[in-house]
């Protein structure tokens, strides 16, 4: 290997660094493969691709793993930078897909719009977010975002005779755009700052000049268009309509994919970038956490329809979600990483559930659509209940120890300052996680207790079985036995501090 | 039988579970819904079996810790943040496992005509609720605890939401948040301590009996009790935190009343007995007049409003509040003898409320009514119900002879005795007053007097599985009555550990019952 000649070299080059982007160059290939595969499958066999996309999936996974195995470094000019943050997102994102594209397929049948289409938007939406999760760099930030925010516009808006999907579809991606625009306008004021699109240099940047205006509305920009991202106070009016609007399996995909991959941007900007800032993002964020949190479940508790009332207890999650960040400190990126994940199956669970009570002609979608599941489907029944639990945090669940970790998070910052911020943040905090029990028990309520009113048959598929089966074994196991996750997590969090 | 014994807690606690399955696991359909109940009756039943070694083999040196636990086991469990599997029981919480196990299996016995729907599920959420409320007293890690203690609201929801009366769901939701707002809030308290361990040792844990040794500042402790006292009053429940109480025991079915007034108000005091005391001495000092005032208030208020209730269901979960009061007056001035009358008192509450809710329980399923307007004269047609009734009526007021008497006394003589709280006493003492009054209307109005309401006339009197429930009760009001010292032994030494915690001023005089106890250095290391 001594010996090469020019073009060896750019090729070695290149193959050396393709391959930390190797997942997200498969989940592309595999994409367009899709769309080729698309006009060959007759329409009434459209589930085939379905099938396809989870072999794409299982391929990039096959190829994250090898990565994971001792594949840690950076590759084009720093501007990925594959680190065990970016491996625990990156599966984080894998497993969401996979999961989604199995509850999605008969779903899109009973909705009488299974394109091919479908699954190639899912492949490369997934590969933007992970790129978004691997990225050192602003520019590769954004493109990532955009690769991901583009083909979610598009699933939004899939249902193409429902006037809700167009509607959801609209504003997601007007307010969406409108968003971005602020965002890139607090990117290119910190590259102003820092003359590179590096986040470690913007980082140094930052550092020796903390106090300049620039730095500050840059990263107030950059705050805001995160927020839009994540659905949190006051950026997150667009959330319920487009969750609403959108097809049940592309809002579950929403709720805990995009809504990983932002708060894995915002995690390594605030912290790799805008860290020495903390002191002052930190109130900031405490207020935005406060209110997201307390905005999200006070909506949720009114709300009859389950896609809203997910969709708002989805933002109160955030809240929950950004407290490890406003902590800023080593625990407080694991709690935010572990919370992610374990969210990804418990939320995925339940909008699952909601997925199964789609029927041909049957919305499924209000509340009252749950009375009775229990006596027709006490499995069912049973599943949902855990994953309502665990979004609660209810132990042994998942959610109990996600919850745990944040409130963890935030005491230990206010044992070791004594910021009254921080008390305020943790009491706010338990509270919400006491009212969010009450909207959950509504739903748990209709399905044990009230009466059965719409007596058809759920929509099972193997693939939604097979979906609910791992997502209530994972709402179990890291409740009862977290040690894996948390072991994840942990090296999750080095590369940011 | 040596590896049996090791894990005798484990077996206890979740032997439950083993019923859980078979009848999850039994074929389906109406007509096996007596077989699934000779499951529920017989898992409730061995389950109390299987707790009987632990009284029996409570001082047996091969299981007995260092520390002085008994049956100790400690587990590793989440490594990553130091929760251990960590479980082993005192006297106290010995006591208190007995009690939950009788109770469990005689409200199990009690459920057998009254549930008639759903019966399946029943059974499954008894048992799990079972396993959760033992839990809560064997764990000696706070994480593990707190666990146990979120997981049983659970099926206590459903108990009350799906077999409850008019207002169920109601009373269960109010239940349901009551309870977890103050638990989410002891969390904080538990983190906020187990990061000043941290600080201090340089360990994670949340090992109770380390965190016994912290001396954790004034400041922090006052926080920390504040946490703690909101989660164990709405649970115990103290003044003004009751008003989930009634509803829930009135909308309960008869079962869960009994182990809600049993059981579950007991976890409220033995987290106070178990962590506010021990962990948070400075804390319990500080808040003591506020302590005792609630108490006392609790102890006064619920007798008034007992007195004046038309629902004899009502009134008796108004008497909880009335006896709880005791408890907690007991447990907070701390000194021995209080002390251990307080948690000798829970004891007898779980006994006779138990009873007396069972009693509601019978006759509201002969008669559909629990208005005590509608009653009067029952002693005609039901002697042996009015016997049993009349019991507990005496066991509930205090009579000597009975148990109630020695609790009250004792908690009243250990709190006279500290001339700092003499005036407690004697205003706690004026509830015993209002309890005879009330319980002893209660029965005048519904016992006696002229058997005038046609629909009366034709109840019959307790058949034998009815009485089966009470007898083990009354036998044990009575022995507690006549000889308490069977179950005072097993509380000196654990309360004398708590006293010399909170407080060491008044052990000065009493070096001599501190040797009687035996002492942790004699008693050999058991084996982990």
């Amino acid at each position: 290997m001594n010996n090469y000649n020019s073009a060896a070299e750019v090729f070695s080059y290149l193959s050396r660094n393709a391959a930390y982007i190797g997942p997200q160059i498969h989940l592309i290939l595999w994409g367009m493969g899709i769309l080729i595969l698309d006009f060959l499958v007759p329409r009434d066999r459209k589930q085939v691709i379905g099938l396809f996309s989870l072999f794409g999936i299982g391929a990039a996974s096959i190829h994250w793993f090898r990565l994971y195995r001792g594949g840690v470094g950076r590759a084009f000019f720093d501007m990925i930078s594959l680190d065990s943050f970016s491996l625990f997102f990156q599966l984080l994102i894998l497993i969401a897909s996979a999961l989604t594209v199995l509850i999605s397929y008969r779903y899109l049948d009973t909705e009488g719009e299974q394109h091919g289409e479908y699954y190639a938007l899912i492949l490369f939406s997934a590969s933007g977010m992970m790129f978004m999760a691997s990225s050192l760099d602003l520019v590769t930030i954004f493109i990532g975002l955009e690769l991901m925010s583009v083909s979610v516009y598009i699933l939004v808006g899939l249902l193409r005779f429902n006037r809700k999907s167009n509607e959801a579809s609209l504003k997601y991606f007007l307010l969406g755009s409108f968003s971005t625009g602020v965002l890139l306008y607090g990117m290119s004021l910190l590259y102003g700052v820092s003359g590179s699109t590096n986040l470690l240099v913007i980082g140094q940047a930052v550092g020796q000049n903390p106090n300049s205006a620039a730095v500050a509305l840059g990263m107030l920009a950059l705050m805001a268009g995160l927020c839009f991202k994540v659905a949190a106070v006051p950026f997150h009016m667009w959330a319920p309509d487009a969750y609403e609007g959108a097809p049940t399996s592309v809002t579950a995909f929403m709720s805990v994919a995009v809504k990983a991959a932002a708060f894995a941007i915002f995690y390594r900007i605030f912290m790799v970038s805008l860290g020495s800032l903390h002191h002052f993002t930190m109130i900031v964020l405490a207020v935005i956490s406060m209110a997201t949190m307390t905005v999200g479940n006070w909506a949720a508790v009114t709300q009859t329809n389950v896609k809203r009332l997910l969709a708002y207890s989805s933002i109160s999650h955030a809240g929950f979600v950004m407290m490890g960040l406003v902590a800023g400190t080593e625990l407080g990126v694991r709690a935010g990483a572990i919370y992610l994940f374990i969210y990804t199956f418990m939320n995925l669970g339940a909008w699952a559930v909601v997925v199964l009570l789609r029927r041909r002609n049957i919305a499924g979608e209000e509340v009252e659509d749950f009375n009775g599941l229990f006596f027709r489907n006490p499995g069912v029944a049973v599943l949902m209940l855990l994953f309502l639990l665990s979004l609660g945090g209810i132990p042994p669940l998942a959610g109990f120890i996600a919850k745990y970790y944040v409130f963890a998070a935030v005491i230990e910052v206010y044992m070791t300052t004594a910021s009254k911020l921080m008390l305020a943040l943790a009491v706010v905090a338990v509270i919400n996680a006491a009212v969010s029990l009450y909207y959950y028990v509504r739903i748990v309520l209709a399905m044990f207790i009230k009466e059965l009113t719409e007596p058809a048959d759920l929509n099972f598929s193997t693939g939604i079985t097979v979906a609910l089966v791992v997502t209530a074994l994972a709402t179990i196991v890291f409740g009862i036995y977290p040690t894996p996750i948390i072991k994840l997590a942990e090296m999750a969090a080095y590369p940011l501090l | 039988m040596d590896f049996l014994m090791r894990n005798i807690l484990n077996i206890v606690t979740y032997f439950p579970l083993v019923g859980v399955v078979l009848i999850i696991l039994w074929p389906k359909g109406k007509e096996n819904e007596d077989e699934i109940r000779w499951i529920a009756n017989l898992t409730g039943f061995v389950g109390f079996l299987v707790s009987l070694p632990l009284i029996l083999s409570f001082n047996n040196s091969k299981y007995i810790s260092a520390n002085g636990m008994r049956f100790e086991m400690d587990r590793e469990w989440i490594t990553a943040f130091g929760a251990r599997y960590h479980i082993g029981i005192d006297g106290i919480s010995m006591l208190l496992i007995l009690l939950t196990t009788l109770l469990g299996c005689i409200s199990i016995l009690s459920s057998w005509s009254a549930i008639q729907e759903r019966v399946r599920e029943y059974y499954v959420y008894m048992l799990l609720l079972q396993t959760g409320m033992l839990g809560v007293f064997i764990a000696l890690d706070f994480f593990l605890f707190y666990v146990f203690w979120e997981v049983m609201l659970v099926p206590m929801y459903f108990l009350i939401g799906i077999w409850g009366g008019a207002r169920r769901l109601y009373a269960a939701i109010k239940f349901f948040l009551y309870t977890l707002f103050g638990s989410v809030v002891m969390l904080l308290g538990i983190l906020a301590l187990y990061f000043y361990q941290h600080s201090q040792t340089g360990v994670w844990s949340f090992d109770v009996l380390q965190l016994q040794k912290l001396n954790v500042p004034a400041n922090l402790q006052w926080w920390i009790f504040l946490s703690f006292f909101l989660s164990f009053a709405i649970k115990v429940p103290m003044f003004p935190f009751h008003t989930w109480l009634p509803d829930a025991h009135v909308e309960a079915p008869t079962a869960g009343s009994v182990i809600l007034a049993g059981v579950l108000l007991k976890m409220g005091c033995y987290g106070f007995v178990r962590f506010s005391l021990p962990i948070l001495p400075e804390a319990t000092r500080h808040f003591l007049p506020w302590l005792l005032l609630l108490s006392v208030i609790g102890i006064i208020y619920g007798a008034l409003v007992a007195m004046m209730q038309k629902d004899m269901k009502k009134l008796v979960a108004y008497s909880s509040v009335s006896h709880l009061g005791f408890c907690m007056l007991g447990i907070f001035a701390a000194t021995p003898v209080a002390l251990q009358g307080g948690i000798l008192q829970m004891i007898n509450h779980g006994i006779s409320t138990g009873a007396l809710f069972l009693i509601v329980g019978i006759i509201y399923e002969r008669r559909h009514t629990r208005l005590i307007a509608d009653f009067g004269g029952l002693s005609h047609v039901m002697p042996l119900y009015a016997t049993v009734f009349l019991i507990m009526t005496m066991s509930s007021i205090g009579l000597p002879v009975l148990n109630g008497f020695i609790g009250e006394f004792m908690i009243l003589q250990g709190v006279f005795s500290d001339p700092a709280l003499r005036n407690w006493a004697i205003v706690g003492a004026s509830g015993i007053v209002l309890g005879a009054a009330y319980m002893l209307w209660l029965y005048q109005r519904t016992m006696f007097g002229k058997l005038d309401n046609p629909e009366n006339q034709g109840l019959t009197d307790l058949n034998v599985r009815e009485l089966a429930t009470f007898i083990p009760l009354i036998i044990l009001c009575f022995w507690i009555g006549l000889y308490p010292k069977t179950f005072l032994q097993y509380l000196d030494q654990p309360v004398l550990q708590i006293v010399q915690r909170v407080r060491p001023d008044i052990l000065q005089g009493q070096e001599l019952k501190a040797a009687e106890a035996p002492s942790p250095a004699t008693a050999p290391a058991a084996t982990r």
